[in-house]
């Protein structure tokens, strides 16, 4: 439509969209990430990355990382609509540019080609950790862990020596220093 | 090592346990178990529906009449699909709700068993929570923890799954516990600062007013109260919303009527002009709140509410008070009588101007209409009714549309609960089975359901079950053959295309209230409405009312699609023309 606006819930300002990481502890029982993922859709939110798997296996907590964009206010609901959600612990949400808190993705990269190739290829990585998992011949599987940006631009510069195939975790996050998030 | 119980046993003994009187449902092949087991139980009566649907809004009506949670007990697949529209309902309008469904047994869960369908999947996104029972032995535990999750915080309907082994299998039965706050869920985060700073701001007020909503009826009678004395020290106007009519009494002087679509003219004016917006228990809605971005712009706004995610959602306010409202309200009067800073007096004479102003919109008359001597106006027929019906303590539910509008305008609510109507999801057929369940409640009360004759027919069977049991409730149908709020929307914005909102073949009302076994009044003239309504009150059983009206009344005021609250139509007697422009006709 070319109005999509709506009499009744029109925004003054379209507010500036952030990037935000959702960290989510929640009880590990069934049907508790649709509870989270369906918060998401039924309400309009986006989800750009999911990482999600147990963390404490006494407690049976598992935590839930969500990478996100939305307007302040937009971020603000989805903090305050996750609390609501009775498996839900806690939940923290912080700015991608937030120095205080490491975000990390690993990615798998095979690359099919000649040794030169893979050889360029692996130089290419070098700085986010490259560690060779499966070598071949003609082939090389290359795990990586960098930010989402680092790995985007890896894949679209590997595409061209050979890069045939991109596996990857989305980002889990965790704070600097001996803090914790309470 | 104690007794051993089956499923089906602990089921009831877990509503036994949380005081459960009533039980509204319809048995099927996977709640089988929990039926068997009824005649055990003497102390819990199930009352029989004639549709799911029917259940969870005799349910609602139930609970929003009581303050008790509903029960509603259903099958599995059509069951519990059937039931979906009334959970939706229940949560839109905060109605706490705890449905148990029966699922098909454990290991058939998967396979596309007969009258199997994903129950939790479905109601995940209608309920505040759901389980799926896989094990006997959590059975006593989820159900109690369903109640109480239904009924803390903002209430809400439940649902629990119980897989028919489950029913079967037998477990050590648990009583409740004292619950601690779920996962740190606590409700009541409000400062003593906070306080200080609603009462600062209510002091320098000179255009306040007070808006409150369901959330003052949800926090008990003694919020409504609470909210008396706190309006009336003070002195603000104050308005409700839909859902919080008969918080405060409908025909005292500080209460300006309802706001919103078809709120007054003072109420939308008032809110539009104010410099204080206290909302105490609402969600600004968007059928309040009209344009957004000219919705009250000069005010100060702040917003008491149980639930953090309500406050900053739509309206971004000044001061966020996060609790139950009667708490709030509570240590609000007291500082208020504590601090003897001269609110009282001083506040008053601030805001005699504003008062001023106030009468002269009231002189507007925006709810008036123009009356006939030939046909039965639908207000007329609510004031009538009202008036015939005031001096004894009357329930009134109603379905969704027009009629809706002009009984929430006419008819004055002195007291909570004494009001029941579908606000949020905006269901038709609601009240005619919620009118079941508040006089399943309310056994010795008038309970009258204001009905449409397109709405009422979508959930009339339930006719049936006010036979059966005996509930004389009134079914008031406004018969204008049409769709009517559809037919008024066709007529303001599509050009007067009446597309499929007339109602061919309506059935002879007073015929079917006969099949039914209950009494069928016809009133077609103004002289005969009085003595028609005094016949159907005075009736003891069960009555549908067809009340033939102007089939082409509109409903006044409204404010229209994409204006703010100071740009209202009023009725035909408004000589200002407020056409509506062809960018707002987009905007629904």
């Amino acid at each position: 439509m070319a109005n999509p606006k709506s009499a009744y819930s029109i925004t003054t300002k379209k507010g500036k969209l952030d990037t935000h990481i959702f960290v989510i502890w929640v009880d590990n029982e069934a049907g508790v990430l649709a509870r989270v993922v369906g918060l998401f859709s039924g309400r309009g939110y986006n989800i750009e990355s999911l990482a999600v798997a147990e963390v404490d296996a006494t407690k049976n907590i598992s935590r839930i990382t969500i990478v996100t964009t939305g307007t302040p206010q937009v971020i603000d609901q989805i903090k305050l609509q996750l609390k609501k959600l009775v498996p839900v612990h806690k939940v923290a949400d912080f700015k991608r540019e937030d120095k205080k808190v490491i975000f990390k993705e690993m990615a798998l990269l095979k690359v099919v080609g000649k040794k030169k190739k893979i050889e360029k290829c692996l130089k290419a990585c070098k700085s986010f950790n490259p560690v060779i998992l499966d070598e071949t011949k003609q082939s090389v599987v290359i795990q990586i862990t960098a930010l989402r940006r680092e790995i985007d631009k890896m894949s679209k510069k590997l595409k061209p020596h050979g890069l045939t195939s991109t596996s990857r975790t989305g980002a889990i996050a965790m704070t600097r220093g001996a803090e914790t998030f309470k | 090592m104690s007794k051993l119980y089956s499923g089906a046993e602990i089921v009831f003994k877990c509503l036994e346990d949380q005081d459960v009187e009533f039980i509204f449902g319809y048995p099927g092949g996977a709640v089988l178990p929990i039926y068997d087991e009824l005649k055990n139980h003497s102390s819990i009566k199930h009352i029989l529906v004639r549709h799911e649907q029917g259940a969870g809004h005799a349910a609602e009506g139930y609970a929003r009449s009581s303050g008790k949670p509903g029960v509603v007990l259903v099958t599995s697949g059509p069951g519990a699909t059937n039931v979906v529209t009334a959970l939706t309902d229940a949560y839109m309008d905060s109605v706490p709700l705890v449905c148990i469904s029966g699922q098909v047994p454990t290991h058939l869960i998967g396979t596309d068993a007969f009258q199997e369908c994903d129950t939790t999947g479905i109601t995940r996104p209608c309920t505040k929570h759901n389980w799926l029972v896989k094990d006997i032995k959590d059975l006593p535990k989820i159900l109690h923890d369903a109640f109480h999750v239904a009924t803390t915080g903002r209430p809400g309907p439940v649902l629990v799954d119980i897989p028919k082994d489950i029913q079967f299998d037998k477990a050590n039965y648990s009583k409740p516990k004292k619950v601690k706050k779920t996962n740190g869920k606590s409700h009541n985060r409000f400062s003593q600062n906070d306080i200080d700073e609603l009462i600062n701001l209510i002091s320098k007020a000179k255009k306040p007013v007070v808006y409150s909503g369901g959330g003052v009826i949800n926090s008990g009678p003694k919020a409504s109260e609470a909210l008396r004395e706190f309006v009336r020290l003070i002195g603000f106007p104050i308005t409700s919303t839909l859902q919080g009519l008969g918080a405060f009494p409908g025909d005292d002087n500080q209460f300006i009527g309802m706001l919103g679509m078809h709120g007054t003219y003072e109420a939308n004016n008032a809110m539009h002009d104010c410099d204080l917006l206290i909302n105490i228990g609402a969600r600004f809605d968007d059928r309040i709140t009209g344009k957004i971005d000219e919705f009250s712009p000069k005010s100060k706004k702040v917003h008491i509410d149980i639930d953090p995610s309500s406050i900053n959602k739509i309206i971004k306010v000044d001061l966020a008070i996060v609790g139950d409202v009667n708490e709030v309200l509570k240590s609000t009067i007291k500082k208020i009588n504590k601090k003897q800073n001269g609110i009282k007096s001083s506040n008053k004479q601030n805001i005699s101007k504003w008062w001023e102003q106030i009468q002269k919109w009231r002189t507007k008359d925006s709810l008036g209409f123009i009356n006939s001597k030939k046909t039965i106006k639908p207000q007329y027929a609510v004031q009538r009714l009202y008036e015939l019906t005031k001096n004894q303590d009357t329930f009134i539910t109603t379905e969704v549309g027009q009629h809706q509008m002009w009984a929430a305008q006419h008819y004055k609510f002195n007291k909570p609960n004494r009001w029941m109507t579908s606000g949020g999801l905006g269901t038709m057929g609601y009240g005619l089975p919620a009118a079941v369940g508040v006089q399943i409640a309310h056994p010795d009360k008038l309970v009258i359901d204001i009905a449409g004759e397109a709405s009422v027919l979508m959930t009339m069977q339930e006719m049936s079950t006010a036979v059966q049991y005996n509930l004389p409730i009134k079914i008031f149908v406004l018969n204008n053959q049409y769709m009517g709020m559809v037919r008024q929307w066709q007529e303001l914005l599509h050009e007067k295309n009446y597309s499929e909102s007339y109602s061919e073949a309506l059935p002879d009302f007073v015929k079917l209230a006969e099949a039914y076994g209950c009494k069928g009044i016809i009133a077609k003239n103004p002289e005969e409405l009085d003595s028609k309504i005094k016949e159907m009150v005075d009736h003891n059983g069960p009555v549908i009312f067809d009340c033939h009206v102007d089939p082409n009344e509109n409903c006044f005021p409204m404010i229209p699609s994409g204006k703010p609250h100071n740009q209202m139509i009023l009725g035909p007697n408004d000589k200002k023309d407020n056409k509506i422009t062809s960018k707002g006709k987009a905007l629904v």
